[in-house]
């Protein structure tokens, strides 16, 4: 990192610093480590909450800053969860296995470990093999590794593809949410070697820590995904300023234009997509853990389409924003949907916002696109000293895949 | 048994003349024993001499017998039919059927035939109704015979198909006559004839019959056995692995069971003691290496079965053959059938590949109404409609609250089609009004836009008609399929959707080439700028075209909701093949969306019907091969160079 | 002067229309060429087949002292190879200042990795600074692209181009739209521009083509209809027919 990146970046300063404050708040007020204001629960919401906005950073910048609107991000999000849910699985029942081994006369063999393992995890969907995808299951750094390849190579080779054949706008959010959906669809079955619609379950048990409560183990992942997003923010500050975001920047605005400037735009978007989705595979794998539960469900394309909801809202195309718009939203929509919200009696009818919420959410978002199309990141706008130009470039391409007049008009 | 059928026919044939000779009861009570106290044995007696009395009403009396409706008063040992008249019994007459007086329970008793007195009464019955002259009832014989094929049916069938005088009820016959000859006619020849006979018939019901000659049973011997009917011998390794052939040695006795894995560990537990077995420490005994050692020893010992080695496990296989064998033993008959089997399987390969052409067409048809829609929307205006399926899911249930209005189904699909085609004019109408007109050269915040539109719009369906799939009924003339063999059939609603795709496809080539709109809609789309200064109102058009596309969609929802269910998330399930649909087809052109549904309906077909047990699967796949697709054809199938298609 | 771009025979076609049809052209460095020819002559698709973004039926396109081949090349390729291009609408990145879009002009290594570990150089500014004096916009560094006017979003796009320091330049109708003041300028600038490199011209205006005095190709539905000094064009009679002939 270049000197003065920091100091040319001061929103960067804040951020941090809000987070460091607000990291600070929490461990003062949780069980483990203070008052206990805070329920475990909450502080798990709250943790959840710190690796939604990390991915929807990334999602800002794949999105806002390249203009590509990606709807398979989440998917990337799930692959990380499922990948660290695999070793979490596999060690936690290894021990609980082993456990009741131990109680046999003859000792077991190792080959009878793995199979009993086998059948503990695979017995719902009636199969008791460990299919190949969990050759590595039992080992935490490989699957870590896993955590950061398979999203990384996924989206490697489905950005070639796509990019190559410059596919854009329109075209490329419809293609990845068809990528999206294949994969939920894959995840689904039950010889997809991932238990099918059980998912993996038992998550929130970290393997070695069994004798740790819970409200230890939610501070600790509490921190490490403070650390993550903040971590992720210097990094996707760092990429989307000096010259890099410049260009990235410029093939959101004009993709022929860079192009003709002699950069080769494919690898440009191919960096960003591929590192957004690491990011997003590592904020799922800190996610999941504390959700204890993850399913094929949660990659269905419409949660990506959630992301893309927040990112706009909280305002596309600065970080702060995407990451004020995951927390506002997903906070908000677990208060209604929880049954936080007071009911509203209008006398002939009661609304209830258990029922209503996603009404309201999907009409303000509709508000949003139409009003105040910075989202909430734009009242900074005007309270910042300094007030930052007026964009006047659209965000993103005009029309669908391969112009035919690119540039020329 | 076939002595009787020669009676019944002599009787049926010569009925009048001699009906009035004798009648029921009297019969009944030269065999009073047997018919109160009836068992499987001595049955017959009493059926034969029913037969060859031929009595009229023998048959109605045959089933009352066997349906426990027949009674005998004890007090004079006659048999009465009975109906319930309060706590007492009305007495009938068994051969006038008319009331001869009424009786208390305790004096009569119910005949109550066990299971086989029943079996041998409806065999008996079976050739009666063979040849009753009541049509229903005839039908219902054959249907009783087609259910359980037995060799003793085959002789009364053949000898009532002369003078069956229904036609089609005669065909009948003589194909169930046929496959009951396949199965157990007297000679070779008769048998072979009668399998020839059946190999131009694809129905389950004959390959039924076929695969139960071909019926073979697995076996192993030292050699193979003579005068056996061999169907095929295994190579080991190769259709059998050395395990199952092994297993089946054990069964066949041939040699001694192998000790397990899990033998071995139960035989040293049980040997187990103080933590030792044969004096090794348990801990040492957690590979299957150590244990084979301790268990030989064990063995060495006498306590536990010898193993047997895997050399000589080998050799006992190697000195065997494993084959397949025919149960049926004369060759000359299951060579006949097999032959007639692989002519009728390459006969149904071929009626399965139509059957899978028509599933294909309706699937695709289903599509391009879904899709079809959308294509104009973003070919038009290069807006992407997420709330699209939420579109296709107020069609369906405007046609589901025009059924409660209107009780009568086919009047209320006749409302509910323009009725959703409105309806949804309406919303799409609104929606470009209050949304997407402020969005246009911003197509992905358009997409978003709409998808807030999507959730608020499904959320809304949810919350007013609940989460329970809603029925939409189709009209009693769509129920049914046309069936053209065994294995082609499509139903009537597909078939109406089909009808329903080709009549929107010529309506929107219609509306787009011959009317004022159309020209001015391919105006816009090719030119908005210039189609404004020619006095075009490019928002008149936007807005028509938008309501037309979601118009479209309401009328695909009802045609989706007759065949499938209502529901909130039914857009849902759709919207991203029709997504598919438009980019494969490519954009902007009716005969794209065409040949897009066609391919994606047929790829999806093809795809299960390679892999039929798994939907799942198959539409993967098909996601992935688009995906791969769109890299060769970025634009679509159609969109290439040239503009032969127009619009 | 050596020949720096060499196309013979080159052919394309659009749905069965003939979009340029046996075309041969060549450019020496350094050069100013003028190419005229009224609308459908295939200016543009011989601008877009140079650049690599058409690819052309047949035909053979030659780069450079060692004539190497640019078919089969991607657009950043060719770009780096030294061809600049600067289209008829202005398009510069609005969004980003003058600063930002000179930066990402100026000629340096372009792979993702590069970009994201380069670093600001004094050496760097400096040469942005030159290029802005160069096209008059020294003041504007600071502002916004999109805050500028027509004309010096023009000028800010031929500053993009000397940044990147090409070698052959394609400059599509660069004085539309533009004040007479601020035509002289632009002339002055190509004029200059041509002093070291290759410049080819795509106008409309006779009279700005005049001013640039240079020699001028004449294209008409896809192949050279004539070429020499303006006044041996404007003399021809094929030309004279096709302009004012129909």
């Amino acid at each position: 990192m270049k000197p003065g990146f920091l100091s040319q970046n001061p929103s960067v300063l804040w951020f941090l610093a809000a987070l460091g404050l607000f990291t600070l708040g929490v461990t003062v007020l949780a069980e483990a480590t203070g008052t206990g204001a805070l329920s475990t629960s909450f502080v798990k919401t709250l943790g959840k909450t710190l690796c939604l906005c990390l991915i929807a950073i990334a999602m800002d910048v794949v999105w806002g800053y390249c203009g590509i609107l990606s709807l398979g991000h989440f998917a990337f999000f799930g692959i990380g969860g499922y990948a660290i849910g695999m070793w979490l699985m596999y060690a936690r029942t290894e021990a609980i296995v082993s456990e009741s081994m131990a109680a046999a006369v003859i000792p077991p063999t190792d080959q009878e470990v793995i199979d009993a393992i086998g059948t503990q995890i695979f017995g719902v969907v009636g199969s008791s093999e460990f299919p190949v995808i969990w050759a590595f299951s039992d080992s935490l750094f490989l699957q870590l590794l896993m955590v950061v390849l398979i999203p990384g190579l996924l989206a490697l080779v489905f950005g070639w593809l796509a990019f190559r054949s410059r596919v854009t706008g329109v075209y490329l959010s419809i293609l990845t949410q068809a990528m999206t959906l294949a994969l939920s669809l894959y995840l689904f079955q039950n010889d997809s070697g991932l238990r099918g619609n059980n998912g993996l379950s038992g998550l929130q048990n970290i393997p070695g820590f069994e004798d740790t409560p819970q409200s230890m183990i939610s501070i600790a992942f509490f921190w490490a995904s403070a650390l993550a997003l903040g971590l992720g923010y210097l990094l996707f500050a760092f990429v989307t300023s000096g010259k890099m975001g410049s260009v990235i920047r410029g093939i959101r605005d004009d993709e022929a234009r860079v192009r003709f400037l002699g950069y080769h735009v494919e690898s440009y978007k191919l960096f960003v997509f591929t590192l957004t989705a690491v990011i997003a595979g590592i904020a799922g794998a800190l996610y999941y853990p504390q959700a204890g539960i993850i399913n094929p469900a949660e990659i269905a394309p419409i949660a990506s389409i959630y992301l893309a909801v927040w990112v706009a809202i909280g305002g596309r195309g600065r970080l702060y924003g995407a990451v004020i718009g995951a927390a506002f939203v997903s906070l908000l929509s677990s208060w209604f949907t929880g049954g936080g919200a007071p009911n509203v009696n209008l006398g002939v009818y009661t609304i209830q916002w258990t029922d209503w919420w996603l009404v309201l959410l999907g009409l303000s978002f509709v508000a949003v696109t139409l009003f105040a199309p910075k989202g909430i990141g734009g009242l900074f706008d005007a309270i910042a000293v300094r007030r930052t130009p007026e964009r006047v470039g659209d965000y993103g391409p005009d029309k669908g895949a391969l112009r035919q007049e690119e540039g020329t008009e | 048994m076939f002595r009787t059928i020669l009676i019944i026919l002599a009787v049926c044939l010569a009925a009048p003349s001699i009906a009035s000779a004798q009648d029921l009861q009297s019969i009944l009570q030269s065999h009073q024993k047997l018919v109160a106290k009836p068992s499987a044995k001595t049955v017959g007696t009493v059926l034969d001499d029913l037969a060859a009395s031929g009595l009229s009403g023998t048959a109605d009396f045959l089933e009352r017998w066997r349906n426990k409706e027949l009674w005998v008063r004890t007090e004079d040992g006659l048999f009465f039919y009975t109906t319930a008249d309060g706590s007492d019994l009305t007495l009938l007459d068994i051969d006038t059927g008319e009331t001869v007086g009424t009786a208390i329970k305790k004096d009569l008793k119910q005949i109550r035939p066990n299971g086989g007195v029943r079996k041998a009464i409806a065999s008996a019955l079976v050739q009666f109704q063979l040849s009753d002259p009541d049509i229903a009832r005839r039908t219902a014989a054959v249907d009783a015979i087609a259910r359980a094929m037995t060799a003793d049916q085959l002789a009364p069938l053949q000898a009532a198909i002369d003078n069956e005088p229904d036609a089609a009820l005669k065909a009948r016959k003589t194909r169930l006559a046929g496959m009951l000859a396949a199965s157990f006619a007297d000679t070779t020849e008769a048998r072979v004839a009668a399998i020839q006979a059946l190999s131009d018939d694809i129905s389950v019901d004959v390959r039924a019959v076929l695969n139960q000659i071909l019926t073979t049973k697995r076996a192993t011997a030292a050699a193979l056995p003579e005068g056996a009917n061999i169907a095929a011998q295994l190579t080991v390794g190769q259709d059998i692995s050395e395990t199952e052939a092994y297993a089946m040695l054990v069964d066949a006795d041939l040699a001694p069971a192998r000790v397990s894995a899990s033998d071995i560990l139960s035989a040293l537990t049980a040997n187990a003691s103080d933590g030792r077995v044969a004096d090794t420490p348990v801990g040492t005994l957690n590979t299957l290496e150590a244990r084979a050692k301790v268990y030989d020893t064990l063995a060495a010992a006498g306590t536990v079965p010898t193993r047997i080695t895997d050399a000589e496990a080998q050799r006992l296989i190697e000195t065997h053959v494993y084959f397949d064998a025919y149960i049926e033993k004369d060759p000359a008959i299951t060579q006949a059938a097999r032959l007639a089997l692989d002519g009728i399987e390459t006969r149904v390969a071929v009626s399965q590949a139509a059957d899978l052409t028509l599933d294909a067409l309706s699937l695709a048809s289903i599509y391009f109404l879904a899709a079809i829609g959308l294509a104009v929307t973003f070919g038009v205006m290069g807006v992407i409609n997420m709330a699209h399926g939420e579109f296709i899911m107020m069609g369906a249930y405007t046609g589901y609250v025009v059924q409660l209005f209107i009780p009568n189904y086919t009047a209320s699909i006749i409302v509910a089609l323009p009725l959703a085609f409105a309806v949804t004019f309406a919303a799409g109408v609104a929606m470009e009004r209050l949304v997407i007109r402020w969005l246009y050269h911003r197509p992905l915040e358009t997409l978003l836009a709409t998808f807030g539109i999507s959730i608020a719009l499904q959320q809304l369906a949810k919350n007013i008609f609940g989460t329970q799939a809603r029925p939409l009924t189709s009209p009693a003339w769509l129920d049914g399929a046309w069936v053209i063999n065994d294995v082609i059939a499509i139903s009537y609603i597909r078939i109406a959707i089909f009808v329903l795709a080709l009549i929107f496809l010529a309506l929107i080539v219609w509306i787009l080439r011959k009317t004022r709109l159309g020209l001015e809609v391919r105006a816009v789309t090719q030119n908005p700028g210039m189609a404004a200064s020619m006095g075009i109102n490019p928002d008149r058009i936007n807005m028509l075209t938008f309501g037309l596309g979601s118009g479209i969609a309401g009328i695909a929802g009802v045609a989706i909701g007759l065949y499938a269910k209502v529901t909130s998330e039914m857009g849902a399930d759709y919207i991203v093949q029709s997504f598919m649909t438009v980019v494969v087809g490519g954009v902007g052109n009716v005969w794209g969306t065409l040949a897009g549904a066609t391919m994606i309906g047929f790829l999806q077909k093809g795809i299960e019907w390679f892999n039929p047990s798994n939907t799942l699967a198959a539409q993967t796949y098909m996601i992935l091969f688009i995906i791969l697709f769109i890299q060769f054809r970025p634009k679509g199938i159609v969109a290439l160079k040239g503009r032969a298609a127009g619009d | 002067m050596s020949t720096l771009l060499e196309m013979s025979g080159v052919s394309v076609s659009f749905d069965g229309f003939k979009a340029i049809n046996n075309l041969s052209f060549q450019i020496g460095e350094p050069e100013l060429r003028a190419i005229i020819g009224p609308n459908g002559a295939g200016k543009t698709t011989f601008m877009d087949i140079i650049t690599g973004k058409t690819k052309p039926d047949e035909g053979r396109v030659l780069w450079g002292d060692k004539g190497t081949s640019l078919l089969g090349r991607s657009e950043s390729q060719i770009a780096r190879a030294g061809i600049g291009r600067k289209f008829q609408k202005p398009t510069v990145f609005e969004a980003q200042t003058v600063r930002e879009n000179i930066a990402m002009a100026l000629k340096n290594s372009r792979g993702p990795f590069d970009v994201l570990f380069y670093r600001k150089t004094a050496e760097g500014a400096a040469r942005i600074e030159a290029v802005a004096k160069e096209v008059g916009l020294t003041e504007e560094l600071p502002r916004p692209a999109g805050e500028l006017s027509h004309g010096k979003k023009q000028w800010l796009e031929i500053g993009m181009l000397l940044a990147q320091d090409p070698r052959l330049l394609l400059v599509d109708e660069p004085a539309a739209g533009m004040t007479p003041a601020e035509r002289e300028h632009t002339t002055d600038l190509l004029k200059r521009m041509a002093e070291t490199r290759a410049v080819v011209v795509v106008e409309h205006d006779m009279e700005f083509v005049r001013r640039l005095n240079c020699k001028v190709t004449v294209l008409h539905e896809g192949s050279v209809l004539a070429e020499g000094s303006l006044d041996h064009v404007t003399a021809n009679q094929d030309v004279i027919d096709v302009y004012l002939g129909r």
